[in-house]
């Protein structure tokens, strides 16, 4: 076990862990940040996707030891008050159905729009290609993300 | 008008007694100063609400509390069931919250979420609900005015007498008092305010913002992690060797139950390592261990000399083939599949000494009670159950295995125990869509129409896998369907849409190849067997032929069928789960290879109770429908799946799917589910789409990994 600080969300913690815990489990176990989902711990779903330096990272994957100074952002912290443009739009066109699959589907969104604020069709399904969704929501997901875009420009 | 519909009163009468509790007799927001200017508190509404019947709660602060009972797994029913009792009771829909009910066998009935079932079950009582608690308003609104209820109307939450308005949430306290009407009447349709219009999913922000919502969100102080090492199909447990196991931090102990390891500890991350960590010999019950190829075998053999289930037999199949001009014979195989929800299997489970609490993802609250009191030794009432939002269900968590897991657990350490399975766990841990092989056969006399149909089947642990009453029997002289089934160690169970998941395809593919081989248009051959069923049926029709003709022609007419030169269409329609779906699929050839565009589906539910989430269920049922038909494969090596996580268990994905667009046949009649019925078709109209485009027939799913399919880019974007 060993000592971690993290900077998650504009908050400092400290957890002990074994170095080689994953973020999402230090997030849900650990420090009750549950929006981040487990679905297949080896990076080929998205739904665990949180913001590392505002890149879109598979927290399943990311062990404790290798997040050091960076800053985590989850969907918790997405933004203040739940009016990211990204989650206004997901919830303008209603893109969920069991919903499991969208925080990571959010987070990955959001990350591209950063870079690309304006993504193509064609740039949308590259930037979201892996993340899976089971209830397959993939065409109001594509919506959601030109909306978002449209809000943010 | 729906008039006199007789309410149960004893469940009415029991609920508003046992609810509110007098707790803010009053206590009164409406006639407070300002009431606009008051922030009301979620939590204040929820504590203030009166008890009006199991349904719904009404506050004095004008919010409606409206319980929905039935598990949400996506299919949208905790939105579109209270839209229904908002109807009913006239209420402005921004005034309700919704909450789910927990397991409660006294005040609902067939809290389950399967067969698409739930809509047409309470559809009738929902609205009861509803128009009887705005009856009991308005009593007691004309009661206070001195005025007879026929002088009084509702709009948006208030009773309204000439230029006076009350608010519910003013009447509420004399309402609840009132007696509960024994008849009420319900709106006529095209009253509707609410049903009909798109409401959006009532727990939108919760899951868009992180908050805990699902049973695997689930934490409490003191409980422990539990992960389980299940045996391979057709294996039990010789001997584990636990030490190197229980020597990972954070792991509190190895115990074994009826062929399981479980490992125990503080958090999930050690359980996931030290599972690596387990040593475990197992050995065989009986006889061979299954393997996909000795499925293959099993099937063929089966379908060869196996002794068929007779599920229906109209006419004479041997005389019709014998003097058939033409035999057209085709053989369709699917393979297992997992329900794969994105939030694996989980539950929560406090074995005390007085009674069970379980909280988790269920589609059967009451089978977890019953499984549990029978574990414990428990009557079932001393077994209460939480049901959180389910991240996908698709018929697994009809199951209580991973309940029954749970308790046995917390029985055996007594502490409240949070049982996890890892995606390996759920894809190896059973429970599947059946493997199934058909075989058709048609007989064609030489004017080309259809005068015999033979149907046979085998499936894995698949019951009757056929629907023999669905079209195209009733339609044809002399037919005959047979069920053969093979018992595996290798456990299935119901998988959105179950049989139809597959059957639909095999049968719409077979269709499109009579019609081939009759020189038929696709659509002019269904027609014309609707119109013979019509006239001459044959034997029992479980299907409405009107309903089913509709959406085939309202699918023509809107996919522009044969109108479309360069454009290669694939047909297919279903009836099942009391609902009617008709697809058409576009394919065209892109450099040498088909592409296909778009999906056509047109849907007869009845009444559309919410556009939104309709139009949500019939999309997710084709890309349910098309990924599994077109990309996944389970096999079986010695009894365990080969395929045990996503990066070889192969789901759709953003790029693979084709424009959507969905039509609904607006009839009026009573609403059914929408779960399930828009998967059935999808596999059809693709395939027969890709016949169309290639010339390839692909029988066998998933059909990328077919010969036929080689060298194939369906899924590529344009």
């Amino acid at each position: 076990m060993a000592n971690y600080k993290l900077q998650i969300n504009g908050t400092n913690y400290e957890v002990d862990v074994d170095e080689d815990t994953p973020l999402l489990w230090v997030l849900r176990d650990n420090l009750g940040l549950v929006g981040t989902k487990y679905s297949c711990g080896v990076a080929q779903c998205g739904a665990c996707t949180v913001h590392v330096n505002g890149e879109a990272v598979r927290s399943c994957v990311l062990p404790i030891s290798a997040v050091k100074e960076d800053k985590i952002t989850t969907i918790e912290g997405l933004s203040e008050k739940g009016d990211h443009p990204v989650q206004q739009a997901w919830e303008e066109v209603d893109v969920a159905q069991c919903g499991y699959c969208q925080a990571g589907q959010i987070m990955t969104a959001a990350a591209l729009l950063k870079k690309n604020p304006n993504p193509s069709d064609e740039e949308i399904i590259n930037g979201m290609n892996a993340n899976i969704c089971r209830c397959g929501t993939y065409h109001r997901i594509k919506e959601a993300v030109k909306l978002a875009s449209a809000k943010t420009n | 008008m729906n008039k006199g519909l007789k309410t149960n009163r004893r469940d009415f009468l029991k609920i508003a007694a046992t609810a509110g509790g007098g707790l803010l007799i009053g206590f009164n927001w409406s006639s407070c100063d300002s009431p606009k200017m008051k922030v009301v508190s979620e939590e204040e509404i929820m504590n203030s609400a009166l008890g009006f019947n199991s349904y719904l709660s009404i506050s004095p602060t004008d919010h409606v509390v409206i319980f929905s009972p039935n598990p949400e797994l996506g299919q949208n029913i905790k939105t579109s069931f209270p839209m229904i009792v908002a109807e009913e009771l006239d209420v402005d829909w921004s005034k309700v919250r919704v909450k789910q009910a927990f397991l409660d066998t006294e005040k609902y009935d067939r809290q389950v979420t399967g067969g698409s079932g739930a809509m047409p079950h309470s559809w009738e009582r929902l609205r009861k609900a509803g128009a009887t608690a705005r009856q009991m308003l308005l009593q007691a609104a004309a009661k206070r005015l001195g005025v007879s209820v026929s002088d009084l109307r509702t709009e948006k939450g208030q009773v309204i007498h000439g230029s006076e308005k009350l608010s519910y949430g003013d009447l509420a306290n004399e309402a609840a008092l009132v007696p509960v009407p024994e008849e009420v009447t319900l709106k006529n349709t095209k009253d509707f305010k609410i049903i009909g219009t798109p409401i959006k999913n009532v727990d939108n922000r919760a899951m868009f913002t992180g908050q805990p919502l699902y049973g695997l969100d689930f934490y409490r102080e003191g409980m422990v992690h539990a992960m389980i090492q299940r045996p391979p199909f057709g294996m039990k447990l010789k001997s584990v060797d636990s030490a190197a196991a229980k020597a990972v931090k954070g792991v509190k102990d190895v115990v074994t139950f009826k062929d399981n390891v479980a490992i125990i500890g503080e958090s999930t991350w050690p359980l996931m390592k030290a599972k690596k960590q387990l040593k475990i010999q197992y050995e065989p019950i009986d006889g061979q261990l299954e393997s996909s190829e000795f499925h293959n075998r099993i099937f063929d053999e089966m379908l060869d000399t196996g002794k068929g289930d007779v599920k229906r037999e109209d006419g004479n199949v041997n005389t019709a083939f014998r003097s058939a001009a033409k035999v057209i014979k085709s053989e369709y195989q699917c393979p297992f599949l997992s329900h794969s929800p994105m939030e694996p299997m989980n539950f929560f489970a406090h074995v005390k000494a007085d009674g069970v609490e379980l909280i988790g993802p269920t589609q059967t609250p009451d089978r977890a009670r019953n499984a549990a009191a029978e574990i414990c030794g428990f009557s079932p009432d001393k077994v209460t159950v939480e049901m959180t939002r389910l991240g996908g269900g698709f018929g697994r968590r009809l199951r209580a295995d991973f309940v029954e897991e749970a308790v046995e657990l917390s029985k055996m350490l007594k502490a409240p125990v949070k049982l996890t399975w890892s995606r390996e766990d759920d894809l190896t841990g059973g429970a599947y869509r059946p493997a199934v092989k058909y075989r058709f056969e048609a007989a064609l006399d030489s004017n080309n129409e259809l005068i015999g149909y033979k149907l046979r089947g085998v499936g894995i642990n698949a019951g009757n896998c056929t629907r023999e009453n669905n079209f195209p029997s009733g339609s044809v002289d002399n037919l005959l369907i047979e069920s053969l089934e093979y018992k595996s160690p290798i456990t299935t169970n119901a998988w959105r849409a179950p049989i139809t998941n597959f059957l639909a395809f095999a049968e719409q593919s077979f269709l499109d190849e009579v019609a081939e081989a009759a020189g038929k248009d696709p659509v002019a051959l269904r027609l014309e067997l609707l119109d013979r069923a019509k006239k001459n049926p044959v034997g029992v029709i479980h299907y409405d032929i009107d309903r089913m003709r509709t959406v085939v022609e309202t699918a023509a007419e809107k996919s522009g069928w044969g109108k479309k030169p360069g454009v290669s269409q694939g047909f297919s329609v279903y009836f099942s789960h009391r609902s009617y779906v008709a697809q058409v699929a576009e394919a065209r050839m892109v450099d040498g290879k088909p592409k296909l565009d778009k999906i056509y589906a047109v849907t007869d539910c009845g009444i559309v109770v919410n556009p939104t989430g309709a139009d949500q269920q019939v999309r997710g049922g084709m890309v349910d429908g098309m990924g599994h038909a077109m990309f996944t494969n389970m096999t079986f090596t010695d009894g365990i799946a080969d395929q045990k996580n996503f990066d070889t268990y192969r789901l759709i994905k953003m790029n693979e799917i084709p424009e959507i667009e969905t039509h609904f046949i607006d009839n009026g009649i009573d609403p059914t589910g929408l779960g399930e019925p828009a998967l059935p078709p999808t596999g059809g109209a693709i395939a027969n789409a890709i016949f169309r485009a290639s010339g390839k027939r692909v029988r066998n799913q998933p059909f990328m990994e077919q010969e036929e399919m080689k060298n194939v880019n369906l899924g590529d974007p344009a």
